[in-house]
């Protein structure tokens, strides 16, 4: 045995196999993806940023019975609200501290009707913490610009909730 | 005024020399990248310039713009020198790296003895870069650094002894010549194995990166350098990198010599074969750098003192009765 395992450490047959191993590697297909410039598949699941949505005929969804305010467990969300004249009741205020929320999806899960829902934009870094005190405003408005996609990963994600 | 001209004319020749060597540095850190990457299936730098070639530029870049921050400890002199010395000694050493026949800048008797001789000296950036921190991880970093580079230079030194023995001389364009019929890494590959591993430890490379170990020196000796100085450093690192490769080049492959003597291969001129050489090795280097764990120090200091040194040497006595008892020695 001994004599066997000087003749492997003389030779450098592991330090050889090792290296001929990296040379296969170094032709194979490569498992990352060039990031910015294409990206990966995401999972209709996805809990990214936030969006308020509304129904086809333009009126926002939201009823604010505060059930995302109330469950949510970093305590991000705040809303205000105030009964219309035609005796519907909607939120004033609709903020999201998105530097406190922890993306757990407890509000999208408690809503009613599908109002508040996680997207799958996870590109909103901002330059200043500003930035990132959503409004009812910027929800919204993040609720106009995903509308297709999101009512597609609802409507896929339906039958298993 | 013949006093200036001689000055301009030397100082062309040096950038004509310094430039490339900068330039190919560039080039050659971001080929390490791109090698690493794609051992792991990674696609390293490829974003800036095609194929990512500029990536090193634009590191320089972002390095010159940043703030140099001198710790109000250490002693600044002496800090601010010790990158200075590093870069400057990988750079002093190329002078007499003979490009072809006539292309060198410094043709002198002693070529390899001075190669030597600086790339001894470079450990003194490591320890001053180390010391003038007055910190505790570039100094320990330091130390390892300086016990690594001086018990391999032990070993490079007799293998270089082994190829003077069947040169006859020490201009290292008479030693790519001596290779004409044979280059010396055939009867001598035991020390060309040799060679390569502790040229690796000398210009830490991993698996001998002890003196920059990620993991329990944060960053070693280079640990509280930032900007330009870091830059310094990293420049003077992988120009001695590339050094290494090239004397290796001189002194096992042949040089710039053509591999076959014969008619189309002789007429692609003696300094592109020297860089593929070169770039031969460094691929080397590279995949290393890819596939081996790190060394412990004790496992270090023993392959350096107790394995590669008698075997070098024994190595030595058995290349000079070898040459001795054929009749071979080279007569000058």
């Amino acid at each position: 045995m001994k004599i066997a395992r000087f003749f492997k450490t003389i030779l450098m047959t592991d330090f050889i196999s090792g290296l001929l191993i990296a040379i296969k590697e170094l032709f194979k297909s490569k498992k990352t993806i060039n990031y910015p410039f294409e990206k990966g598949k995401i999972s209709p699941r996805f809990r990214g940023e936030h969006a308020l949505r509304r129904y086809p005929n333009g009126e926002e969804r939201c009823i604010a019975c505060k059930l995302c305010e109330a469950v949510c467990p970093a305590q991000a969300i705040t809303i205000e609200s105030s009964q219309r004249s035609d005796g519907s009741r909607k939120t004033t205020r609709y903020d999201i501290d998105m530097m406190k929320c922890i993306y757990c999806g407890l509000c999208e899960e408690s809503c009613p009707v599908d109002a508040i829902v996680q997207g799958p934009n996870f590109e909103f870094s901002t330059e200043t913490r500003e930035e990132l005190y959503y409004t009812k405003e910027k929800l919204l408005d993040n609720g106009d610009r995903w509308e297709n996609i999101l009512a597609a990963n609802i409507k896929s994600d339906n039958p298993y909730r | 005024m013949e006093y200036l001209s001689i000055v301009f004319q030397e100082t062309y020749k040096i950038l004509f020399l310094l430039i490339p060597v900068l330039v190919s540095v560039a080039m050659i850190v971001w080929l390490d990248r791109r090698v690493w990457a794609f051992v792991q299936k990674r696609r390293g730098p490829n974003v800036v310039g095609p194929f990512g070639l500029l990536q090193s530029l634009a590191d320089a870049l972002k390095y010159i713009f940043k703030e140099i921050i001198i710790p109000a400890s250490s002693n600044k002199v002496i800090f601010i020198l010790a990158p200075i010395i590093t870069m400057t000694l990988a750079l002093t050493a190329w002078a007499v790296i003979p490009f072809s026949e006539s292309k060198v800048l410094a043709n002198i008797n002693v070529g390899i003895l001075y190669i030597f001789a600086v790339s001894s000296l470079g450990v003194y950036g490591i320890i001053m870069g180390g010391w003038a921190s007055n910190s505790k991880y570039p100094f320990l970093g330091a130390i390892r650094s300086a016990a690594q580079m001086v018990s391999y230079e032990v070993s490079i030194g007799i293998i270089i002894i082994n190829v003077l023995l069947c040169v006859g001389s020490l201009n290292l364009n008479d030693i790519v010549i001596a290779q004409e019929n044979m280059w010396f890494i055939f009867p001598l590959f035991p020390m060309f194995v040799i060679f390569f591993i502790s040229a690796l430890a000398e210009t830490n490379r991993p698996p001998f990166d002890l003196p920059e170990a990620e993991a329990e020196l944060v960053a070693g000796y280079q640990t509280e350098y930032s900007g330009m100085m870091y830059a310094m450093f990293w420049l003077g690192e992988y120009a001695n990198i590339l050094l290494m490769c090239a004397l290796g080049s001189i002194l096992f492959l042949g040089g710039w010599l053509s591999p076959i003597d014969l008619y189309p291969f002789n007429l692609i001129p003696g300094f592109i074969w020297l860089i593929f050489k070169i770039l031969f090795l460094f691929m080397l280097f590279a995949l290393v750098k890819a596939i081996v764990p790190r060394y412990r120090y004790d496992q270090l200091m023993r392959l350096g003192w107790k394995i590669f040194l008698p075997l070098s040497l024994t190595y030595v006595v058995l290349t000079a009765s070898f040459l001795f008892y054929f009749n071979l020695l080279p007569t000058i």
